[in-house]
């Protein structure tokens, strides 16, 4: 303790102090922001996957990504995006993206299962990310009316309170939930692609996640009770149909009324 | 009938039981004097004259439908937890009425069906009176006698456009509150007095535990009264007026032509009731509209994308949504000794919509100021034969439906994937721009189909046989038309523009040569109709050919 207290008008004692209250800043910071991650991981990635995913991701992403998925001008870094995200965007098609534009859209799937596990290994292994989420959370047992309040609270006002998606600034959109996997919608609210704002543990829990995928696919397998649901677009295509189904066919009547036999 | 009349006559007695009846009845409340009065009352037949009856006859069904929901519909905001039978909202906070709204969709027996019957008659009736207000301007109907009724209509209009918002709002679901939260910000936007008068009406801040059931009361009391008085007035002002008629051989200002009330048309309108209310039940059987229960209930925090309100407020929002925050430097928002000013808000909800009431209500008198028209006028213009008045109404409707469209522009941004920003611009341009283009557009399609109309006058119908004359000329064979379709296509009123006169001073004034200007904009394109003796003159000229020709009629 002696050699402390001498050493502490040493020219180097500020440089020394600054470090370490550098090291411990960033190291609770690199805690704090990963304890909320989503993680509910049980994706048990091989020394294989990860192997066999890099050399997918050198033929398929590199050109974007960068070798070694270190990002370039045209795509961004992924080290540290984690499982979710590349099974969320190449799962669904969505990476490798057709044509730069304000977002990418949703396509067939250009790799398989086996591919989209190995690629997601090898992006997991470059640091720690969100991970693939457990059956557990997919489960669609989860409590639908809390899905539906926490769904309206935080995803309502893009992806529209009947999950009929919404438009966005400059091209962008949210889109329609309809026909998306429970998985999917979990990794997309962990991860936040696109556009989309990350949910993370803290913010909407793992048990939360799942009452959302239960409200969503509850409301997607009871379908319109009322009759066809008119792209369950609200008062404009309502209003459409007035004006053209329900007007169209009132004036065929009426000329039909007053049409005279001659 | 006097007393000393029906002791002289020997009393009636009729053979059956329903001629006596009757005819007890008919002693005491003379039904059949009435029914001689209005039998006879006689009808034009147009299908474009229809859309009145259905506007009438939506609302008897409202009327209908909107009782039975009231059995079932309970206003009040106060907190309960949903126990009805639609899982997704099971046990979740939300108010009174949004839980009886969920009840009469799935726990009442026919309800939803009752629901979707009454939300598609209400877009179903401010649709058919729109139409029928379109119809009646672009065919001049509220030119003297019917200016007042004209009035009456655009007041009806707007009670229709309350009746409906103030219907949308009562569920209490996400949409509507978002709905209502608008219609707060407009009014809270007004100089001075908006928060005072947002404050009155919310029964304190927004959304406060009031406002339902005071748009309930407005919605099944007030305004359906209203609407049922100004039918009375406006149907009333029908009977005194007659009806209109189109132009027509026979037809003139001094009679109508069409069939009488009884029976054709008691039968007809009658059948026809049936056949608006099927058409509603048809709909309202297949296709859902406002699935409440998707929505969610109302609390302030969230907000659903794609949020509209029903069409015909529409154009309200879609001219909130035009209007840019800033342009450039250049702020919308000032503070006035402590007063927020918020144009951003305060022009777009007021300005555009003002401006279509005020021109709407003024315009039966501004026509009748330029044209110095003072005659009555019971047969109908052709809009073509208007064409100033028929490119005005287009430049005004071309204003509404830029607006209109407004509202729908995340809509049309993801459904014709173009970005939402230049969805907004070109509206923005479209809203100044499009009215004028309407404007020339219009009146210039309207005198090319004036001059098509003379020429098929004078020169008769193209038939498509081409004919090679001996000496080699071609020319296309023109069949002539019969009397009756001609009268069509000459006879109507083309004015000239009307000079500034001096007044009873010999003084021509200012304003008097203002009207002669506007008088000179409305009628200086014009193409008159054919005379008889432009009509004599092209058989005259026709008939030399025609001797080789037999019955056709030759033109170049």
């Amino acid at each position: 303790m002696k050699a402390l207290s001498q050493k502490r008008r040493h020219p180097l004692a500020a440089i020394a102090l600054l470090l370490m209250g550098l090291l411990l800043t960033g190291g609770l910071y690199a805690v704090a922001t990963t304890v909320n991650e989503a993680k509910a991981s049980t994706a048990e990635f091989t020394a294989s996957d990860t192997q066999e995913g890099q050399k997918l991701f050198e033929a398929n992403c590199a050109t974007c990504h960068g070798m070694g998925a270190s990002g370039t001008q045209d795509g961004p870094s992924l080290v540290g995006v984690g499982a979710a995200a590349v099974d969320f965007q190449v799962g669904t098609g969505r990476m490798p993206m057709q044509m730069n534009g304000p977002q990418a859209y949703k396509k067939p799937a250009q790799f398989n299962d086996t591919q989209t596990h190995q690629l997601a290994a090898y992006v997991a292994s470059l640091g720690a990310g969100p991970a693939i989420p457990a059956d557990e959370y997919l489960d669609e047992k989860g409590n639908a009316a809390e899905g539906g309040e926490l769904f309206r609270v935080n995803c309502a006002m893009c992806h529209n309170a009947a999950a009929a998606g919404g438009a966005l600034t400059r091209g962008k959109f949210a889109p329609a939930l309809a026909d998306v996997t429970g998985k999917h919608i979990y990794e997309a609210m962990a991860t936040g692609p696109q556009n989309m704002p990350v949910f993370n543990d803290s913010n909407i829990s793992p048990e939360g996640k799942r009452d959302i995928i239960t409200f969503l696919k509850q409301i997607e397998a009871n379908g319109s009770p009322g009759g066809a649901d008119l792209g369950a677009l609200g008062p404009v295509s309502e209003g459409l149909f007035v004006w053209i189904a329900g007007l169209g066919v009132i004036i065929a009547f009426t000329i039909w009324l007053t049409s005279r036999t001659s | 009938m006097s007393a000393a009349s029906t002791a002289e006559a020997p009393a009636y007695v009729a053979n059956t039981k329903v001629g006596r009846f009757t005819d007890f009845v008919d002693e005491r409340v003379g039904g059949s004097g009435i029914l001689r009065e209005f039998g006879r009352k006689v009808f034009p037949d147009h299908w474009s004259f229809m859309f009145g009856e259905v506007a009438l006859y939506s609302f008897v069904i409202l009327l209908m439908s909107g009782t039975f929901l009231t059995f079932f519909f309970d206003p009040s905001m106060a907190e309960t937890h949903y126990a009805g039978s639609y899982t997704p909202l099971k046990n979740v906070e939300m108010s009174v009425a949004y839980s009886s709204s969920l009840d009469i969709s799935f726990d009442v027996r026919g309800g939803l069906f009752m629901r979707q019957v009454h939300h598609w008659a209400a877009l179903l009736f401010v649709a058919s009176v729109a139409v029928h207000m379109l119809r009646v301007f672009f065919t001049g109907a509220f030119r003297k006698p019917r200016e007042m009724n004209w009035v009456v209509g655009g007041v009806l209009l707007i009670l229709a456009m309350a009746a409906g918002f103030t219907g949308y709002s009562l569920p209490d679901d996400l949409l509507s509150g978002n709905g209502l939260r608008i219609i707060d910000g407009v009014i809270k936007s007004i100089p001075v007095i908006g928060t005072y008068i947002s404050f009155f009406l919310f029964g304190g801040e927004f959304p406060g535990t009031v406002i339902i059931s005071r748009l309930y009361t407005l919605h099944i009391l007030l305004v359906p009264a209203l609407i049922l008085l100004m039918i009375v007035v406006h149907l009333f002002m029908v009977v005194v007026h007659k009806h209109t008629q189109y132009p027509g051989p026979g037809r003139n200002d001094r009679n109508v032509v069409g069939y009488p009330l009884g029976p054709v048309y008691a039968a007809k309108a009658g059948g026809f009731f049936f056949i608006v209310f099927g058409v509603i039940a048809l709909m309202a059987a297949f296709f859902t509209i406002n699935p409440i229960w998707n929505y969610g209930p109302y609390d302030p925090s969230p907000v659903s994308a794609g949020t509209q309100p029903d069409w015909y407020i529409g154009w309200v929002d879609g001219a909130l949504r035009l209007m840019p925050g800033v342009i450039g430097d250049f702020h919308f928002e000032y503070i006035i000794f402590g007063h927020v000013l918020t144009l951003n808000v305060l022009l777009p909800a007021l300005v555009p919509a003002g401006l279509v009431f005020t021109v709407l209500f003024m315009y039966p008198w501004i026509e009748r100021w330029i044209t110095k028209d003072n005659r009555e006028h019971h047969v109908l213009d052709r809009p073509r034969n208007a064409p100033t008045r028929t490119a005005i109404g287009m430049a005004g409707f071309t204003f509404y439906c830029v607006m209109w469209a407004a509202a729908s522009s995340d809509l049309i941004a993801t459904h014709f994937h173009v970005a939402l920003n230049d969805v907004t611009y070109w509206l923005r341009a479209l809203f100044f721009i499009g009215p004028v283009i309407a404007f020339v557009v219009t009146k210039r399609v309207a005198l090319a189909l004036q001059r098509k109309d003379r020429e098929i006058a004078l020169h008769g119908r193209e038939t498509g046989r081409i004919v090679r004359l001996p000496h080699g000329e071609f020319i296309e064979v023109h069949a002539p038309l019969d009397e009756y379709k001609r009268y069509k296509l000459v006879g109507f009123e083309s004015p000239a523009p009307l000079p500034a006169e001096p007044n009873e001073h010999g003084v021509v004034t200012r304003k008097e040569n203002r009207r002669a200007k506007l008088s000179r904009w409305f009628f200086e394109d014009r193409v008159a109709p054919a005379t008889p003796a432009e009509l004599e003159a092209s058989h005259g000229h026709h008939e030399a050919v025609e001797a080789g020709e037999g019955q056709k009629t030759l033109s170049h």
